[in-house]
């Protein structure tokens, strides 16, 4: 088998595992014993949001250092592993945007901050500070997403969003969904797998996009079959249209200390970045 | 071309919140009344498929490869509203559990991938598979065609997106706040890569798959084809349920006199008189970052001017004295004549159908 054949089916293979691992890995996690964890999925829905929004309003940078100081912090009271938090968010946030964020150094005008030796380009002061903007927001806006999503199962996420009177369909069809992307990651990889393991020679590139067309075609023609499956089943069940989600959360007095800390942490941090 | 948070301002985020909701509105009441009771698992799998699609390595000519979002196929199989619900869908979750694209951005992304993306992918396959048969290579070609059409069309709303950023949103110091490349730079940067990889793996990916579909399962295809309203959305159609959109292209017409709130003229929008008049000078410069505009119009500007006079120049006829309603006035008149040429369009569309299309 050529080394680029190799290459295509398994990094399909790999990006599909790595998803399911990560998916596998958040369910794991959600279930510790860690502060954050058993908090009210409502409150940490409200909260993560609340400060993404503060990250996202703010507009100096000891604001969104002190946030992601908070969000690191975050981490450490739900006792996630800060080696998950590396490998699983930072390694790749940082480099690509710390690729899309470097030339701003050079083509934001502004007051001359140092010169590149070879290059000649001129680095400005408004570049740099821009660049810390971007990679500063993405990281945290990004870590504060991290712990929501780490301590707290997918479903109770989904079932929290009713706070913001997202519709009960919607609620129903999200939930839904994540249920078959682990089912479609599977049936996928299994198909992928079998290709490989019959594969002798080197593809050509048109039979490799043959391959995965026709990857592409037999598992959509399953997903409408399984939709169809899916309806039989729920019909029989007596689904008639209409979508309920039973509201199984109780709020306790640490949920509204949590949620009182949380509201007076945003207003502060607002207040911060606006000053 | 999922925008992160932190590239965008919470201002435009918002706005494109506000621009994808109408269409999420009006598309689960197309989608609802076409799907009934199967609403719920069609497009939960649907969007779960988009989903898995979107991890698939594509491999394109020269030994690259790129990712696909799926958004022609899901328009070519269900039609644009189950298709702008689908890729909404398989946004959020991405947005929620695996961080790719933001969440204060999902607006944005749902508004250049999901919904400009799916009505773009429309709009060129029906043209370009107009009267074709079902199994015809010119409908998997069609499908390709949307699919390129509709990244790029998502990727220039994106790029056009990052663009605005530096030119509203800087600090006391002037370092832009979010995306930091203007316009000449965010839109190259951006089209670049799409028009030359991940467009052709949209191509790849689309074509591939409706062909694939034409020898294995062509009744998939009908829908889109607009023969079948299931599972598709193609023929469930009504003025009443695209209320919404009406509703929200009203209310943009009704704060068009917003732009006579806006300091001095449109950067750019100068005319050749301005340039000898002092205020309007101070004007040009205060707006050009101090740079002082040349000591008389440029001779191409001059001589360009007078080739067309607008019926209503400055969006104020001579017979309105109210700005405000010049502006309003002006913004109904632009409207209905976009409509109007799309009208005529459709209905030239229609008749060349009717005349070719019965061979498919």
């Amino acid at each position: 088998m050529s080394k680029r054949s190799r290459g295509y089916l398994e990094r399909t293979l790999d990006a599909l595992l790595e998803v399911m691992d990560r998916a596998g890995e958040a369910e794991r996690r959600a279930a510790d014993r860690g502060l954050l964890q058993r908090l009210d999925p409502r409150v940490k829905v409200v909260g993560a949001l609340a400060l993404i929004l503060a990250v996202a309003l703010a507009r100096n940078l000891a604001t969104l250092i002190a946030l992601l100081l908070f969000a690191i912090a975050g981490v450490a009271v739900a006792r996630l592993p800060f080696r998950l938090l590396a490998t699983r968010l930072w390694i790749g946030t940082l480099a690509l945007t710390g690729v899309i964020a470097f030339p701003a150094l050079f083509t934001t005008p502004g007051d001359a901050w140092f010169r590149l030796p070879v290059l000649g380009w001129t680095a400005t002061a408004q570049g740099g500070t821009s660049a810390a903007y971007l990679l500063l927001r993405v990281v945290t806006a990004a870590t504060l997403a991290f712990l929501l999503v780490f301590t707290t199962p997918w479903t109770h996420v989904l079932k929290a969003l009713r706070v913001f009177r997202v519709p009960a369909v919607a609620v129903v069809v999200l939930g839904m969904t994540w249920r078959y992307i682990l089912l479609l990651l599977q049936t996928a990889h299994r198909m992928f797998e079998a290709r490989r393991s019959r594969a002798v020679g080197p593809l050509p590139g048109r039979e490799r996009r043959r391959v995965t067309a026709a990857a592409g075609g037999v598992l959509l023609d399953r997903s409408v079959r399984l939709s169809q499956d899916v309806y039989l089943a729920m019909q029989s069940r007596g689904f008639r249209g209409e979508v309920h989600v039973a509201d199984e959360f109780r709020m306790r007095a640490s949920d509204w200390a949590a949620l009182g800390a949380f509201a007076g942490l945003t207003t502060l941090f607002v207040w911060m970045g606006w000053r | 071309m999922h925008i992160p948070d932190g590239y965008l301002s919470p201002v435009t985020s918002a706005v494109l919140y506000a621009g994808a909701a109408p269409f999420w509105y009006a598309a689960l009441r197309q989608v609802r009344r076409a799907l009934h009771t199967r609403l719920v698992p069609l497009l939960s799998l649907f969007a779960a498929f988009s989903f898995v699609v979107m991890m698939f390595n594509i491999p394109l000519p020269g030994g690259t490869t790129g990712h696909a979002t799926g958004v022609a196929l899901a328009t070519v199989v269900l039609g644009p509203w189950a298709s702008v619900l689908a890729i909404s869908v398989a946004l959020a979750i991405q947005a929620f559990f695996f961080g790719d694209g933001g969440i204060t951005t999902l607006g944005a992304n749902c508004f250049n991938m999901a919904v400009a993306g799916s009505l773009a992918a429309w709009a060129v396959y029906r043209a370009a598979a107009a009267g074709s048969a079902l199994a015809s290579p010119r409908r998997a070609m069609a499908a390709g065609l949307a699919g390129y059409v509709a990244v790029n069309v998502a990727a220039l709303l994106t790029a056009i997106e990052f663009g605005l950023q530096p030119m509203f949103f800087v600090d006391a110091s002037g370092a832009p706040l979010y995306a930091p490349y203007p316009l000449r730079i965010a839109v190259p940067a951006m089209m670049l890569g799409h028009l030359t990889v991940a467009g052709f793996a949209e191509l790849a990916v689309s074509a591939g798959v409706v062909a694939f579909l034409q020898r294995s399962d062509p009744s998939l295809l009908q829908a889109g084809a607009g023969r079948r309203e299931l599972p598709a959305s193609g023929g469930a159609r009504g003025a009443g349920s695209l209320r919404p959109l009406w509703a929200a292209l009203g209310v943009l017409m009704v704060l068009a006199p917003l732009g006579i709130l806006a300091a001095g003229t449109a950067w750019g929008e100068w005319a050749a008189e301005d340039f000898a008049d002092p205020a309007a000078r101070q004007e040009i410069a205060s707006a050009s970052m101090g740079h002082q505009p040349p000591a008389s119009a440029p001779s191409g500007l001059e001589r360009l001017s007078s080739v067309w006079t607008a019926p209503w120049p400055d969006y104020a006829p001579g017979f309105v004295r109210s700005a405000g309603f010049g502006y309003l006035l002006s913004s109904v008149v632009g409207v209905g004549l976009v409509i109007l040429v799309f009208l005529a369009f459709d209905r030239l569309a229609r008749l060349w159908r009717g005349a070719g299309g019965t061979a498919g």
